[in-house]
């Protein structure tokens, strides 16, 4: 017998499965290229403005005069970082409740069945139509503040908090739940020592997700936070605020040469404060796992 | 020729399994008393007429073929059946003299008291130390001398210490097979439980560590009442005092097919001398 006998015989089989995978690559490929084009132009665009202003482009306040060119991102980052925290504080504890009564309490009882239809419906609301829930609901009645924000991006963090802590939940085994039922331990016991920590890599990615979505939230924002805040604000409570995704939209579309700058430098700013979110919630995970 | 052969193969009947000659104390406590015990999972009545008394510091092998209520029964000793959503558990279950269905017992003291060690394998994703101080620390252990005492004793009794001792705080993940199952032992009678219930314990692992854990049994033995589903005849006739025949019989009812006991009786005779004929063709490989 020689090699060429047991050699791979050219056949459709193979020509299609050569086919496939380089379809596949191209799918890839088609995938990868916005996301390259745009982190390669934000990056290109965003790194001369802030690195020329360093670190000013973080700490300075807002020009007052939008025609001004310059530096000026500080309030925005502070604004973005209160009104996320405060978002996943509301949301992601709200979330992983809901979660938990969801899977392990309501099942597929009847108003666990209309909670779960809700939070579907809640994933599909348009978050301009949150941002105005919260407008009549919080912020005629209260005035701007940062809190205002939060909450209607925890409004909009809640429904993906809910779905993917649910289904973490339902990865978790249920041998464990019998492993730790057999030696006694009651329901809410279980859940807490054995399936919450067993399903926590993958609730803190969904809320991950939530924050990252979140973030970059613009239209909520607008209502809640008020217009023309260029100073700093550190009253979670108290008056009008500003985050990031505000500041690109406002600095973006105005004429100026010196405004459009800055927010290609605050577009960058937010993709990397999103970006360290995740690592920083991956190293969590990690050193919990260990 | 070829035909004559496989006419002889028919004919020589298996060997028969050789029982041990345990003697069974008859005078021995009952722990558990079952009087027509059912068990529904919704509509379907899996397993009907169970009557038998479960004995102290005995092991009580349940055997029969797949789908007969081995395991169905035996997670009605410690209401295992709560968590399922549909089943039921009819007739009466005693513990001690009290009914484990009652409305005022509560599934969680009843587990306290009767553990289970399943079929696979399922320490939880947590150091070893941690899935034997798991029960004690539930059961409100805090002080972390007594609980590195427990943890010892634990493995010590499970044969595992010496395998173990070094890498307490490692991942219960990483132990193979047979430590794994030796380990949710250890974390069965580290709550110091008075009856144990295997589902099983060695079917997911190789000979050798099959035989420790058959080992292990017939130690823990007077500590424990053992009550062991089993598929291996063998393993029953090795290790247990009693043996409880379980089967399926069509139900004329419904069409399907309903698990029930056939015979239980001290092992040593359920394996030489079966009263019951499904029960000799059973242990005879005739069927099942």
């Amino acid at each position: 017998m020689n090699v060429a006998e047991l050699r791979a015989k050219p056949s459709w089989r193979s020509v299609k499965s050569h086919l496939m995978t380089g379809l596949m690559g191209l799918a890839l490929l088609v995938v990868l290229a916005p996301l390259v084009s745009v982190l390669w132009s934000i990056s290109s665009r965003g790194l001369g403005i802030v690195t020329s202003a360093f670190p000013a482009f973080f700490t300075a306040e807002i020009p007052q005069i939008s025609r001004a060119a310059g530096p000026g991102m500080g309030p925005a980052i502070v604004g973005t970082l209160m009104v996320t925290l405060g978002a996943t504080l509301v949301a992601v504890p709200l979330g992983v409740l809901g979660a938990i009564y969801l899977h392990e309490y309501g099942r597929a009882g009847k108003f666990a069945r209309l909670v779960r239809f809700m939070a579907t419906v809640m994933t599909g609301v348009p978050s301009i139509v949150m941002g105005l829930f919260v407008y009549v609901m919080w912020t005629l009645r209260f005035g701007y503040s940062a809190f205002g924000g939060s909450l209607a991006l925890a409004c909009l963090m809640l429904p993906i908090v809910i779905a993917s802590t649910e289904q973490m939940l339902r990865l978790v085994p249920d041998h464990l739940r019998e492993a730790a039922y057999a030696l006694g331990t009651t329901k809410s016991r279980t859940i807490l020592t054995v399936v919450l920590p067993a399903a926590l890599p993958g609730i803190v990615s969904g809320s991950l997700l939530a924050v990252a979505r979140a973030a970059g939230e613009t239209a909520p924002l607008l209502f809640a936070l008020g217009l023309g805040a260029t100073a700093y604000n550190a009253h979670f409570f108290d008056g009008i605020n500003t985050a990031l995704s505000q500041q690109i939209f406002v600095n973006a579309t105005s004429s100026f040469a010196g405004a459009q700058e800055r927010a290609w430098g605050a577009a960058l700013t937010l993709v990397v404060l999103a970006f360290s979110f995740s690592v920083v919630a991956r190293v969590f995970v990690h050193a919990r796992r260990r | 020729m070829v035909a004559e052969s496989i006419q002889a193969a028919r004919t020589v009947a298996p060997p028969r399994v050789r029982p041990t000659l345990t003697t069974v104390p008859d005078a021995a406590p009952t722990v558990f008393d079952l009087t027509d015990v059912e068990v529904f999972y919704g509509s379907f009545r899996a397993v009907r007429g169970v009557t038998m008394a479960i004995h102290k510091n005995q092991i009580t092998a349940f055997i029969g073929p797949s789908g007969c209520g081995k395991t169905t029964v035996l997670r009605a000793f410690n209401r295992m059946h709560d968590t399922t959503p549909g089943a039921r558990v009819a007739g009466k279950l005693r513990y001690h003299g009290v009914d484990l269905y009652d409305p005022e017992v509560s599934a969680v003291e009843v587990r306290r008291r009767i553990g289970m060690v399943f079929q696979k394998p399922n320490p939880v994703p947590k150091s070893i130390y941690d899935n034997i101080a798991f029960g004690p620390r539930v059961n409100g252990v805090r002080e972390r001398g007594k609980l590195d005492a427990i943890v010892e004793t634990s493995l010590r009794s499970a044969a595992l210490w010496d395998e173990v001792k070094d890498r307490l705080s490692a991942s219960a993940l990483g132990l193979s097979g047979g430590q794994q199952q030796r380990l949710c032992i250890a974390r069965t009678i580290a709550v110091e439980p008075e009856v144990v219930l295997m589902d099983e314990p060695c079917s997911a692992l190789d000979p050798i560590a099959t035989a420790r854990i058959e080992e292990l049994m017939r130690e823990l033995k007077s500590r424990f009442t053992i009550v062991i589903v089993t598929h291996n005849m063998q393993q029953a006739a090795r290790v247990s005092d009693r043996t409880a025949f379980f089967s399926t019989e069509l139900d004329s009812a419904t069409e399907r097919r309903t698990g029930t006991l056939v015979e239980y009786d001290a092992t040593a005779k359920i394996f030489s001398n079966p009263g019951d004929q499904r029960t000799e063709n059973y242990i005879t490989g005739r069927f099942g």
